[in-house]
């Protein structure tokens, strides 16, 4: 069983999340092209090594976050809060994983 | 796609598969001669007609149907561990073809075909077992899905109809059928020709034939890189060397999205492991294979009698190999809830592999954006039972340049179409 580090919570077994999915770039739906979107819903990295990912403490606070994690070790290291969780907390809602900037910027 | 050389013919020494015969097996237990190697070691050419990365069942079948059918030799197949070390030496070999989808079925049910004469084509005892299988329901929104694929699959002309409990309980004495169990069975989509093969014997008969024709098999030859010259393959670099050719085919399953990188092509695959168990051995007492899809859970005995279980793919994606207790525990748990007579079953082992998910739990077959880069992935926790139907299509596209039309729903243009094959319903945990 792996640990993975809530930011609210801290370790936690990997059963009470709820992995959402690789950290992608959400075009913006306004402006994007059929194609870009479709690429943006379909097509992952899906790398043998660090990757960046949205997971969800289901069994917990109930909230979204972001961790590091290993494909080949999942070894995990720098989980954060999402961007737009740091940058509003009093307004939170729940990301689905589709946060478009992690570092601050862009909304959901 | 090509003119093909067949250099393999003369220089390999062209042989038919040396027969297996039951007088043979007789004349060497009398005389304790060692049997020759099933397949031979090779040095690496510096060029081959088409190299196919991957050996496993894919990738073996593809080398073996392009000499069978279109007499394509000059074929090598480079695998970075052993023959099966992937999925087709890590799953629970069940063969069925009762889709969601028109277009599944049909080419499923291609590949049951396939399965049914292999051992007789191949002069190796794959053992398929057609014992039937059974997919459970237990509420009323999966009966009504078995209802669906049932009539699909008898438009196809599948053999595929839904039954009752009562009807259950003849067919596995030892399930409970009772109605006051928190999920009760309701039904189940019952299809005859459904079973379960010998997935060891299907890789090494692959591997013999193709052998015998004359491709070369690459063990522990890992493919690197990718040569793409202006949009179209060159060649591919390994561990021992490099290889000039113009047909490239990525077989690779779970590792699909790596190798598919290397030729600069993006795949809508995610990696996930899938887990299995395996009991100590008892009588037969089970005939069908039996999958519940809201206990998460399936079971079938094999010819020596232990208990095969499987479930649905871990919560998250990784490329790691490596089981886990709450894997086991849950599984015990439902198994349990099915049959409780199981209680004082022992498990011996359980393993993993690596599932190449794709979004509509279809594959993803044939042409890509690089000329000469082939593709036959996406087979997540489904694909044992497509190897030979993928290796004939796969085979008749390379020698043929044409996409054969049961493989043509399946493309990896389909994604940027939004033209989605959706086959959860009949994928997502019965493999
Ligand atoms: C536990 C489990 C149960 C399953 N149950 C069923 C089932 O009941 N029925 C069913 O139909 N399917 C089932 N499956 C799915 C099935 O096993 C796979 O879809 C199928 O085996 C894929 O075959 P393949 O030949 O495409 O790939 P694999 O057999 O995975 O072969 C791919 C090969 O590529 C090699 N490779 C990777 N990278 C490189 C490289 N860089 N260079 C060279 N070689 C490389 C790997 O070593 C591997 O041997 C199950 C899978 C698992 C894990
Ligand atoms: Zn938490």
């Amino acid at each position: 069983m792996i640990l993975l580090p809530c930011p609210y919570c801290g370790l936690r077994n990997a059963s009470e999340f709820r992995y959402v999915g690789e950290l992608s770039e959400r075009p913006d739906p306004n402006a994007t092209g059929i194609e870009d979107w479709r690429a943006f819903l379909y097509m992952r990295d899906n790398p043998a090594g660090w990757t960046t990912e949205t997971w969800f403490h289901r069994a917990g606070c109930r909230r979204h976050f972001v961790v590091e994690r290993h494909t080949v070790t999942n070894e995990v290291r720098d989980s954060r809060l999402p961007a737009a969780q740091l940058r509003d907390r009093e307004d939170e809602r729940a990301t689905g994983g589709n946060v478009a900037d992690d570092r601050g910027g862009a909304t959901y | 796609m090509g003119i093909f050389n067949n250099r393999n013919g003369s220089e390999n020494g062209y042989r038919k598969p040396a027969r297996y015969s039951a007088f043979d097996l007789f004349r060497r237990g009398l005389s304790r001669a060692d049997w020759p190697r099933a397949w031979r070691k090779h040095d690496l050419r510096p060029s081959y007609d088409v190299v196919v990365v991957g050996g496993g069942v894919h990738g073996l079948a593809t080398a073996y149907y392009l000499a069978a059918n279109h007499g394509i030799t000059d074929v090598a197949v480079l695998e970075k561990g052993y023959i099966g070390s992937g999925g087709s030496g890590r799953n629970t070999a069940i063969i069925r073809s009762n889709y969601l989808t028109p277009e599944g079925v049909r080419f499923y049910d291609r590949s049951v075909k396939l399965y049914e004469t292999l051992s007789a084509d191949l002069n190796f005892n794959a053992m398929f077992a057609q014992r039937g299988h059974l997919t459970l329901a237990h509420n009323d929104g999966s009966l009504r899905t078995m209802r669906w694929r049932a009539e699909v699959n008898k438009l196809e002309g599948v053999n595929s109809e839904v039954i009752g409990p009562d009807e259950i309980k003849r067919l596995v004495p030892y399930i409970d059928t009772s109605e006051d169990v928190r999920y009760p069975i309701l039904g189940a989509l019952y299809h005859p020709p459904g079973g379960i093969i010998r997935h060891d014997a299907v890789v090494w008969g692959y591997a013999r034939g193709a052998d015998a024709y004359g491709a070369h098999i690459h063990q522990n030859t890992e493919v690197t890189g990718i040569d793409v010259v202006d949009g179209r393959v060159g060649g591919v670099k390994t561990n021992r060397g490099d290889i000039a050719t113009r047909v490239v085919v990525n077989c690779t399953a779970g590792w699909a999205t790596l190798i598919s990188g290397m030729a600069g092509v993006r795949m809508p695959i995610s990696t996930f492991p899938l887990q299995a168990a395996v009991t100590e051995p008892v009588r037969p007492f089970l005939d069908p294979v039996i999958v519940s899809g809201t206990l998460h859970v399936y079971v079938s005995q094999t010819d020596r009698g232990e208990l095969v279980f499987g479930a649905s793919v871990d919560p998250f994606t990784s490329y790691s190999m490596r089981g886990t207790l709450e894997f086991t525990e849950g599984l015990a748990g439902h198994v349990l809830e099915l049959m409780p007579s199981l209680s004082r079953m022992r498990v011996l082992r359980q393993w993993a592999g690596l599932c190449d998910m794709t979004p509509d739990f279809s594959p993803i077959m044939g042409t890509t954006p690089v000329a000469g880069f082939l593709i036959d992935v996406g087979w997540g926790t489904y694909g044992f039972k497509a190897g030979p139907v993928s290796g004939e299509t796969m085979a008749e596209l390379i020698a043929t340049g044409k996409t054969p039309e049961l493989i043509a729903p399946f493309g990896l243009d389909r994604f940027e179409r939004g033209d989605l094959m959706g086959e959860k319903g009949a994928a997502a945990v019965g493999h």
